[in-house]
């Protein structure tokens, strides 16, 4: 390592931010565009299992509200693939790298929505995984970045509410209702448990070396277990994990998650991965005429 | 086209970097700064630029140590003991002349 990449070095495990037009190493830059492009990608699959039940939403306040959440989880992955572009990957390019299975986005957005009660876990339970994450990076040592993740924080703030609007409703509701949830909290456990990634130790983790990540896979976990498993229990639902239990220390100890599916799922084998990458792709083409008119209009 | 947005929260405040928008022009830039910073009603007014517009400016040297006009370059702190440990003395002088 060069000194200047060095004092770089010092300079964001110190809490230093960096700027857009500031010198960085090309591996930070690199690091960088991955994860925030990775992050944008999901963003923009995340809408696609929510968006196939805008049409079956259970009453007219929900169609609403989940077409604005849809909303404005598109309006995250544009401010996140603008923060990539002023890194040097244009935003075509990453739609493209994204419908060709060239780059990756997050494992729960690989699988189907069978039930309204899916909508809900993945409103509440999802979204509450990805807030915890996404907390962390207020404090990523790439300034433009956590500045755009203030704005994204607080609407994910409303789809949690929403969510848990959802979920108590049907656990008010009749015992198919419930069943529904306990069904849909049963599919999502696998998926939320390997979300945060493998419990590599901080210290070991390229993504918090550089400070673009700030908190450990496995403290992520644990935060989201912390927060989460009461308010399912307490609710009269069970986690389907027989070792899931808080030791006396406060840690929380679970099963062996499924690391091979984690694998599998990512890189493009999930259930809804070659489907959902087909719509994209779909529509990339079929509004590609648009992008042609308007910036033919403004030349 | 990249436009920088501005986001002033509530009225009186100050306004501050919120994000950037791509859009061909800035017609397109006002909608979609529009949709992203206030459709919650979450900001008071925009200010929507051009990127090329802004002019960045950096560093700041201070040759001549001016420390005249920043605040660590008074310290009061000594000469505000001394000149109350001054009028102190000549309080107790003034009174001690007073009783003879």
């Amino acid at each position: 390592m060069d000194a200047r990449t060095q004092e770089f070095v010092e300079y964001v495990q110190g809490g230093g931010q960096v700027e857009t037009g500031d010198w960085m190493p090309d591996e930070y830059r690199a690091k960088l565009i991955k994860f925030i492009e990775m992050h944008g990608n999901s963003e923009l699959m995340g809408v696609l299992p929510e968006r196939e039940w805008i049409l079956r939403a259970p009453t007219l306040q929900r169609k609403l509200a989940l077409t604005a959440k849809v909303q404005d989880e598109v309006g995250h992955s544009q401010l996140i693939y603008r923060v990539v572009e002023d890194l040097g990957k244009p935003r075509s390019q990453c739609l493209q790298d994204l419908v060709d299975g060239r780059s990756k986005f997050h494992n729960v957005f690989h699988y189907p929505t069978k039930t309204w009660g899916d909508v809900g876990v993945i409103a509440w339970l999802v979204d509450a995984a990805a807030i915890i994450s996404q907390k962390a990076l207020l404090k990523c040592s790439y300034a433009p970045y956590a500045r755009i993740m203030k704005k994204i924080c607080w609407e994910e703030s409303f789809h949690i509410l929403h969510g848990r609007d959802v979920i108590l409703t049907l656990m008010n509701g009749k015992d198919e209702q419930r069943a529904l949830v306990q069904e849909a909290v049963d599919r999502w456990w696998g998926p939320l448990m390997t979300f945060h990634g493998t419990a590599i130790p901080a210290d070991e983790d390229p993504m918090v070396f550089w400070r673009i990540k700030s908190q450990g896979n496995e403290e992520a976990r644990q935060q989201f277990l912390d927060g989460y498993v009461p308010q399912i229990w307490e609710l009269g639902l069970t986690v389907p994990d027989q070792e899931l239990r808080k030791n006396d220390d406060g840690v929380w100890e679970y099963s062996e998650p499924d690391w091979d599916e984690l694998k599998r799922v990512v890189t493009g084998h999930g259930p809804m991965t070659a489907e959902r990458l087909e719509f994209r792709r779909r529509f990339l083409e079929q509004e590609a005429w648009v992008r042609e008119v308007v910036l033919t209009e403004a030349a | 086209m990249i436009f920088e947005v501005f986001r002033q929260e509530r009225r009186g405040q100050a306004f501050a970097h919120a994000g950037s928008i791509d859009a061909p022009d800035l017609e397109f830039a006002e909608a979609w700064a529009r949709e992203q910073y206030g459709r919650r009603q979450e900001s008071e007014a925009l200010w929507v630029v051009p990127r090329e517009a802004v002019r960045e400016v950096h560093d700041f040297p201070d040759e001549l140590s001016k420390t005249y006009h920043r605040v660590d370059g008074y310290s009061l702190k000594a000469k505000l003991k001394e000149a109350r440990e001054r009028a102190q003395t000549a309080e107790s002088a003034g009174a001690l002349s007073a009783d003879g």
